[in-house]
């Protein structure tokens, strides 16, 4: 054939490109987090107790269970502004679910059959908004920016109706464990969120389905000419991150052992925040789940600081609009240098 | 189109050039990119008063020239001036400022503003800041009519026809004191009456004293208009002549003429099998707001498994819309695809692939590579499912497959995990078509297969479309280049506006015939 020099050598030497300034790209949320915990466990003995480390993984799952899901809409280029009214119209179906087979079952302590029905309602529901939302923007091609923020008030005001504009508090204790309980030392919330992040980790690492999802986001042309149903899949996203607002909804009325009309009010920006300060890229194709951790524990991190701190909670989404930002200019910051742009 | 067999200079206005010093020349101008050598020593004159014909194949290195005179990127080496004075265009805001506009197919018009506004652009009269509507009416009606265009200066651009958003531009042109205008095939999208005002608006300029560079080409046409016909060949200049001492021929030859031994490659086909892919009557429409107009047209098509089908045209011809509706890339509107005698239904990509079709588009960066992802995870997007299980990757067997496609197309990387956007432009195609290689395709259909890649890469990747087509592939090879058309294909169709004009047996064919063909100029000499 030809010779070996009439080719051109290919310019990295670094396989992925694992360049100094690159890793600390890759690297800086966790350092920041590193750096946060140590700085406040200096200046606050309390904050480095098991229970106050706890108390923050038990605040940020919540968020971090739909920042999960957020994380596979982003990884495609898309965006879901929807999760925090679908988490509470989910936690209030739940709710509405654990009454109902409450005053069915009555004296026979069903127990962990009426949380069942709860958790199912509040899964079921979650999905089915998602991949109702999702194929509005796979397969009518719908921006997934207006159809969520459609999303976004509609579900408020269904969760209204739901529950007739009244919260409904009070549900049994099996249900509250969800949201309270411990298994071992360890918060019961604080486990599902792991849960999810492991296996968040491991489809999009390891599965056929991961692959799709980095692809689609990375150029959805050239994934839609090497025969990946690109419809499909962008649906799939959107069910997902349906599905786990749908969880966090019925964590989050076990916790707080009430079904708010205005629970998950702004939950959508902090967990696209998560996702962001995580290093997932907003133009998709790049990021993951691990930095989508990192993220949602710099977040609870910083506000439990500040709460320890006695710094009036107002500066709570300053500092965090902040880190976004920031984190962002960095991990363009190490992309320039990388390419050489 | 049926034309007369020979097309003699019919210029009109040829009367008012003035022999005197040249309003632009361009001496000696060089450009390299990285592995292509666009312009080599390339000299132009334009006068005053004076239609010039800047002709060339695809790649002869014409749009170079002129994005280096619009200051788009400057010229390595080489002089330009303007009334004897040298000037250094360095962006295209500054080529303006000198007298130089350039009007581009793709017009560079805000769809959404009026005309009035568009001419005006940035420049609008004003009053602290405040468009004075008015002035702004009247200025621009006055360039208008200076052009002899009856266009209401309020009427927004998005709702004009193309002609008339042309008129636009050239209103613009005007508005900016241009001395030199250069029309990129100005009449490419337009009806035969457009383009006979078009001619017109074009010799009122010249009767302003202005020079017009025409890029065109249909022979009808340049001989219609031009004065003077320069030919660009290879990044060279090929031919500079009156128009009326030319003749449709000579520019052609001029056009195509290589040096015979570089044109043909011997091959002969080992065996060409049975007939694999069949089209019948493809038609296709534009769609919305110019659904009138012909993207496809009564495709008739044999493929026969072992063979390379070279598919030549000019560059709109039809070509990779051919080949994207073969691929369910794109729907068609009437006419079917047969897959060995029996009809297809395809619909999309996935559609095709299941069938064994696999296509290289044009652009790989865009349309067939995900450059964020490796090269293992590029080369396996296709055939992850083979080895899966239950949803999830097998590594080794993966890694096993692309260490193979690594070693026998010779993709120069690092390893595996290297980035594609790392890669060579040739080593990028070599993992295209690695993709593709994976799934043992029946049909192999390849866009530009060498575009922008190094001559090296370029003579492994014709190797390989040999070897797959004597392993009894069949290859249907797009390309603009002619002499990879000569060298690689066992038989040739030429496409015209959207239809098959004629199809060339390997003893038959030439770049003279392929054209001849694609420009619709046609002779009874063959050339020698």
């Amino acid at each position: 054939m030809v010779s070996e020099a009439a080719g051109t050598p290919a310019r990295d030497e670094n396989g992925r490109g694992f360049s100094t300034t690159d890793l600390l790209g890759r690297a800086a949320p966790l350092l920041f987090l590193l750096v946060l915990i140590a700085v406040l466990s200096y200046l606050e003995p309390g904050f480095r107790t098991e229970r106050n480390m706890f108390n923050v993984l038990r605040q940020v799952s919540v968020i971090g269970i739909m920042a999960v899901g957020m994380t596979f809409v982003i990884l495609t280029a898309g965006i879901d502004l929807s999760v925090g009214s679908v988490l509470a119209f989910c936690g209030m179906a739940a709710a509405i679910v654990a009454r109902g087979s409450r005053s069915l079952l009555e004296g026979n302590d069903p127990g962990g059959i009426q949380v069942l029905w709860a958790a199912l309602a509040a899964m079921g529901a979650g999905l089915l908004i998602g991949l109702f939302q999702g194929t509005l923007i796979g397969y009518l091609r719908i921006p997934a920016f207006v159809v969520t923020l459609g999303g976004l008030g509609a579900w408020r005001g269904a969760t209204l109706l739901l529950s007739d504009g009244q919260p409904i508090s009070g549900v049994s204790d099996d249900f509250k464990w969800w949201g309270q309980g411990f298994i071992g030392r360890v918060p019961v919330p604080v486990i599902v969120f792991i849960v999810f992040v492991a296996i968040a980790f491991v489809v999009l690492r390891y599965s056929q389905y991961g692959r799709w999802i980095h692809a689609l986001g990375g150029n959805q042309e050239a994934a839609r000419l090497s025969g990946l149903n690109t419809n499909l899949l962008t649906a799939s996203v959107y069910g997902i991150s349906g599905f786990c607002a749908g969880v966090a909804g019925f964590l989050l009325t076990a916790r707080l052992n009430s079904a708010e009309q205005v629970a998950g009010q702004g939950y959508e920006l902090e967990a696209i925040a998560a996702v962001v300060i995580g290093g997932t890229s907003l133009f998709g194709g790049e990021g993951g789940v691990i930095g989508t951790f990192i993220g949602a524990m710099l977040i609870g991190v910083l506000n439990n600081g500040l709460v320890i701190l006695n710094v009036s909670p107002y500066w709570q989404p300053i500092v965090v609009g902040t880190v976004v930002v920031l984190s962002v200019f960095i991990d363009q910051f190490a992309k320039r240098r990388r390419r050489g742009g | 189109m049926c034309l007369p067999l020979r097309w003699r200079g019919v210029a009109e206005g040829t009367d008012n050039v003035e022999d005197s010093r040249p309003l632009l020349q361009m001496t000696g101008i060089d450009k390299q990119f990285p592995g292509v050598h666009a312009l080599d020593d390339v000299s132009l004159e334009v006068h005053s008063g004076e239609c010039l014909a800047l002709v060339g194949e695809n790649g002869a290195g014409k749009s170079t020239l002129m994005k280096i005179l619009s200051g788009v990127y400057p010229a390595d080496v080489g002089t330009i001036r303007i009334d004897g004075r040298e000037v250094h265009p360095h962006n295209p805001h500054h080529a303006q400022t000198l007298g130089i506009s350039i009007i581009y197919q793709e017009f560079n018009l805000f769809p959404n503003l009026s005309v009035e506004e568009n001419i005006f652009i940035g420049r609008e009269p004003n009053r602290a800041g405040f468009v004075r509507r008015r002035m702004l009416r009247e200025d621009a009606l006055a360039f208008l009519s200076q052009l002899g265009v009856d266009l209401d200066p309020g009427a927004i651009v998005r709702n004009l026809s193309v002609a008339q958003q042309q008129m636009v531009e050239i209103a613009k042109a005007l508005s900016l004191n241009a001395r030199i205008v250069i029309m990129d095939e100005p009449t490419s999208a337009l009806t035969e009456n457009e383009a006979t005002a078009l001619f017109r608006i074009i010799r009122g300029l010249k009767a302003r004293g202005l020079g017009v560079i025409f890029i065109g080409h249909r022979m009808e046409e340049v001989f219609a208009i031009a004065d003077r016909i320069s030919v660009l060949r290879d990044g060279r200049n090929a031919g500079d002549m009156p128009a009326g001492e030319a003749t449709a021929e000579r520019v052609v030859q001029m056009m195509v003429g290589r040096p015979v031994d570089e044109l043909y490659v011997d091959h002969v086909a080992e065996s060409i099998g049975p007939v694999v892919l069949s089209v019948r009557g493809l038609g296709r429409r534009g769609t919305a707001r110019d659904a009138s107009r012909v993207v496809l047209e009564g495709i008739d098509l044999d493929l026969r498994s072992g063979e390379i089908l070279g598919v030549s045209g000019l560059v709109g011809s039809g070509r990779t819309e051919l080949a994207r509706a073969i691929f369910g890339a794109d729907a068609y509107d009437e006419g079917e695809i047969l897959l060995e005698g029996r009809p297809a239904r395809i619909a999309t990509p996935q559609d095709a692939i299941e069938r064994g079709i696999a296509l290289v588009p044009e652009d790989r960066k865009l349309q067939a590579l995900v450059l964020l992802l490796s090269v293992r995870e590029n080369i396996t997007l296709p055939t992850l499912s083979r080895f899966s299980t239950l949803g999830f990757v097998r590594r080794g067997a993966e890694r096993r497959l692309v260490e193979r496609f690594i070693e026998t197309l010779r993709i120069r990387t690092p390893s595996q995990n290297q980035r594609v956007m790392n890669l060579s432009g040739g080593n990028q195609q070599k993992v295209v078509l690695a993709k593709w290689l994976a799934r043992e395709p029946k049909v192999l259909i390849v866009d530009e297969p060498t575009r922008g890649i190094d001559i090296g890469a370029k003579a492994e990747v014709h190797a390989l479309l040999r070897e797959l087509a004597d392993s009894g592939v069949a290859i249907m090879m797009i390309s603009s280049e002619l002499p990879e058309i000569l060298r690689m294909s066992d038989r040739v169709v030429v496409m015209r506006e959207g239809r098959v004009a004629g199809e060339l047996s390997r003893d038959d064919v030439t770049q003279e015939r392929i054209m001849e063909l694609s420009t619709g100029v046609r002779h009874d000499a063959p050339a020698a």
